[in-house]
């Protein structure tokens, strides 16, 4: 058995619940006690066995290697050689046209002082911490709400999701116009707070992308929750049931603690795409006003496309897959998901 | 021939690996360059752009397809924004469409002095010169020689006014000098208006302010400094004052308190005048067509428009015009050489035809042609807006490119970002002239 195979036979039947977003996987029904517990009593020692395949090395029983082609051939081609690209550029000079000159570490030089760049940098970490601060709690909220099996409930659920199925441009160029101070509904209806130049007042423009960001993706977030609620198996709120909790006592005791790898995964996915928002930023107000909203990638983009200095945004580009790398490995470590311990001894 | 295959291949792979990574980092859903516009034989090709105003340039194309069958022009339309982020790519990697697109000022100059496009004295000079108005023709020169042919409509930057507002705030005239504005400006803030409808979520319609302000004040000669990059040449007395009335105008109200997200792509600026809610806005003649949409009564009674108002004691001359000149035709270099004459047999045949001087006026723009009075005459819609522009144009003392466009990319991308601030008020008019100073 290859090491690949191996560890992600291994890895799947505990990665699975906590992460899948696929409808279909999360029916309650699949999650039985029975069909989880034999594979949970042996994870250490298969790992480890993971662990010694990997190191002697051994060639691999199972499907062949070459199934891997393809998506390597895609990830090579269009994740590292571009990203190799990336990192040789950040050292060169280059406007897009001419020849292309190695300028050794100019460009991060004048990068770490150009005060745009740190302007960039400030905003993204503000934005990557509040839209995470903002949407996880409701996230997890309307997650578990949704696997609940309320009245309406289905009904509902579809509202939540909708904003998942319109494309980013789509909604930023509503949300642009529905906060129009001029033409917008704080106007059409008279209401003179809503009327506020929200998009240009540099104090809220920020704050008025995150919120416009959280409205985007809370469905998708609560959606990966309320996957993962639907996973805790029955078993446990009937036991706390009968011990007397009631169903405040149950979030906070059972469906908490039990969704701390779906928290774990969840984070990561939103942290480091919130690194990379873009669109709706750059369709909805890019940049502005006064750099108000000018993130790291909006940055990069602006350096790159507009003023032509490749080398330069090269150099933010870097930045941001290091400070997106970086989070996600730290956020796994912390977590402890890389080791993907079960959670349902005794379940 | 060897080495500048490598060479070519190397700026191919590195021009896909930064639009991609730059893209993919950036989740960002448009369509980077670098697909190949290569023409075989004596055929060849050419990326124009979607607009209305290009329908006489496309037919064009059709024209001559039928008649040569032998040297085809394959035509590939594309929206304004998007060409403009492909075809430097496409460039850059030697690419290029034989006929190359672009609004003069500095990506001509790139593109010259990277040797990206060819000569084109020779062959198209005295067409050029014997058709075009100076000011326009001027642009497509670089080291005197041509290098780029003026096609489509000629784009001024335009005071634009809601003739009833102005009549309901008890102004009579458009303003002819500046201390007039600021009073109008008062007026129409009384009459509970926003006197100057600006789109400052796109930025670029602060350069409009900048540019006349500039020019109105210390004539000419201060912009051309910039432009030849002349040290501590934004310190210049005149662009410090101008940028203190530029701040004397927003203390004053007078863009009202929502100009800094209106976003001149969606029309903002101009649905705030067409619907009587503004009393001006400053903006290119382009619009005039969007007007007749959003409101055709106020199009065909209430709609004003007037030269940018002199500034007292100013050096400048008020006949001088900014705003876009009007688009150019390269040669790529990169093209065969069967091709590049097929491209040059098109120009000299083409450039500013009957068919699209024609074509031009129908649509409401102005070709910048020598000697078409009578045809702008006949073709106006009775408002005389047309004859406006092309006089205006025709004796304009000194016609400045937008400033974005004249300046090299990076300064005119800081510019941009300055002149938001000036407008903001979160930087002071020196501080302005300090930071721009930098990127000279």
């Amino acid at each position: 058995m290859s090491s690949v195979s191996k560890t992600a036979r291994v890895a799947t039947p505990h990665a699975a619940p906590q992460t899948s977003v696929s409808p279909t996987s999360v029916s309650p029904t699949s999650v039985s006690p029975t069909s989880v517990s034999p594979t949970s009593a042996a994870p250490t020692a298969q790992s480890h066995a993971a662990a010694k395949s990997k190191k002697t090395g051994k060639l691999h029983k199972g499907p062949s290697l070459w199934y891997t082609a393809p998506a390597l051939i895609f990830f090579g081609v269009f994740a590292l050689i571009p990203l190799v690209g990336v990192l040789v550029l950040s050292f060169t000079t280059w406007d897009g046209l001419g020849a292309i000159t190695f300028n050794g570490i100019g460009n991060w030089v004048r990068m770490f002082q150009d005060p745009l760049v740190m302007n960039a940098f400030k905003l993204t970490i503000i934005l990557t911490i509040v839209s995470w601060a903002v949407q996880t709690p409701i996230c997890i909220l309307l997650g578990t709400f949704m696997a609940g099996t309320q009245k309406y409930r289905a009904f509902l659920a579809v509202f939540y999701f909708l904003p998942l199925l319109f494309s980013s441009t789509a909604v930023a160029i509503t949300w642009k116009n529905l906060l129009d101070p001029n033409f917008g509904v704080g106007k059409a209806f008279g209401i003179g707070w809503l009327a506020h130049n929200w998009l240009g007042d540099p104090k809220t423009a920020l704050w008025t992308v995150i919120f416009v960001v959280s409205w985007c993706f809370i469905p998708l977030h609560s959606l990966l929750y309320q996957g993962a609620v639907r996973q805790i198996p029955q078993t446990m709120y009937e036991a706390a049931t009968i011990d007397g909790a009631g169903p405040i006592r149950q979030f906070f005791s059972i469906t908490l603690p039990q969704l701390k790898y779906t928290f774990a995964t969840d984070s990561t996915l939103m942290i480091v795409g919130s690194l990379t928002y873009f669109d709706l930023v750059y369709v909805m107000i890019g940049g502005g006003p006064g750099n108000a909203t000018r993130i790291l990638p909006l940055d990069m983009y602006l350096k790159g496309f507009k003023s032509y200095d490749m080398g330069g945004a090269s150099v933010v580009g870097v930045i941001i897959l290091a400070l997106g790398i970086a989070v996600s490995l730290i956020l796994n470590k912390v977590s402890g998901s890389d080791k993907m311990e079960s959670q349902m001894e005794g379940a | 021939m060897k080495g500048t295959l490598k060479a070519k291949a190397i700026r191919l792979t590195a021009a896909i690996a930064a639009s991609a990574t730059l893209l993919t980092v950036s989740a960002c859903g448009a369509q980077p360059g670098g697909g190949s516009a290569k023409a075989t034989g004596a055929n060849a090709t050419v990326w124009s752009l979607t607009d209305s105003t290009w329908a006489s340039v496309q037919q064009t194309f059709e024209d001559w397809n039928k008649a040569n069958p032998d040297a085809q022009i394959k035509n590939e339309s594309f929206a304004n924004d998007s060409y403009k982020e492909k075809i430097r790519t496409a460039i850059g990697s030697g690419n290029a469409p034989t006929l190359v697109l672009s609004w003069g000022g500095s990506p001509v100059t790139d593109y010259w002095s990277n040797k990206n496009i060819i000569d084109l004295t020779s062959d198209l000079d005295s067409t050029v010169k014997e058709k075009v108005l100076d000011s326009v023709a001027a642009e497509g020169y670089r080291d005197d020689k041509l290098v780029a042919v003026p096609v489509g409509q000629v784009q001024p930057a335009i005071l634009w006014t809601n003739k009833a507002v102005l009549k309901e705030a008890g102004i009579s005239d458009a303003p002819q000098t500046w201390d007039e504005l600021l009073d109008d400006v008062a007026k129409l803030k009384d009459a509970g208006k926003t006197p100057i409808a600006l789109a400052g979520g796109s930025k670029w319609p602060y350069l409009m302010w900048a540019a006349y302000l500039i020019d109105r004040i210390g004539g000419p000669d201060v912009m051309q400094n910039i432009l030849d990059g002349k040290k501590d040449a934004w310190s210049d007395p005149a662009v410090i004052e101008a940028m203190t009335k530029i701040q004397d105008l927003v203390d004053a109200g007078a863009f009202g308190d929502s100009y800094q997200s209106m976003s001149a792509d969606d029309k903002k600026d101009t649905a705030l005048l067409a619907n009587g809610q503004a009393g001006f806005d400053l903006m290119g003649s382009w619009v005039y067509a969007d007007f007749g949409t959003i409101n055709a009564d106020f199009a065909k009674n209430d709609l004003g428009y007037a030269a940018f108002p002199a500034v007292e004691g100013g050096k400048g001359d008020p006949t001088m015009l900014t705003g876009n000149l009007a688009n150019y035709w390269s040669v790529a270099a990169s093209a065969g050489k069967e091709s590049q004459q097929t491209a040059i047999k098109y120009l000299k045949e083409n450039t500013y035809s009957d068919g699209i001087v024609d074509g031009l006026l129908k649509s409401g723009g102005v070709p910048p042609v020598k000697g078409i009075e009578d045809k702008v005459k006949s073709a106006d819609d009775g408002t005389g807006f047309l004859t406006y522009v092309y006089d205006s144009v025709k004796d304009a003392s000194n016609y400045q490119l937008s400033l974005d466009v004249a300046l090299p990319a990076d300064q005119g991308q800081a510019l941009l970002n300055n002149l938001e601030q000036v407008f903001l008020k979160q930087i002071t008019p020196q501080q302005f002239a300090d930071a721009m100073n930098k990127t000279l």
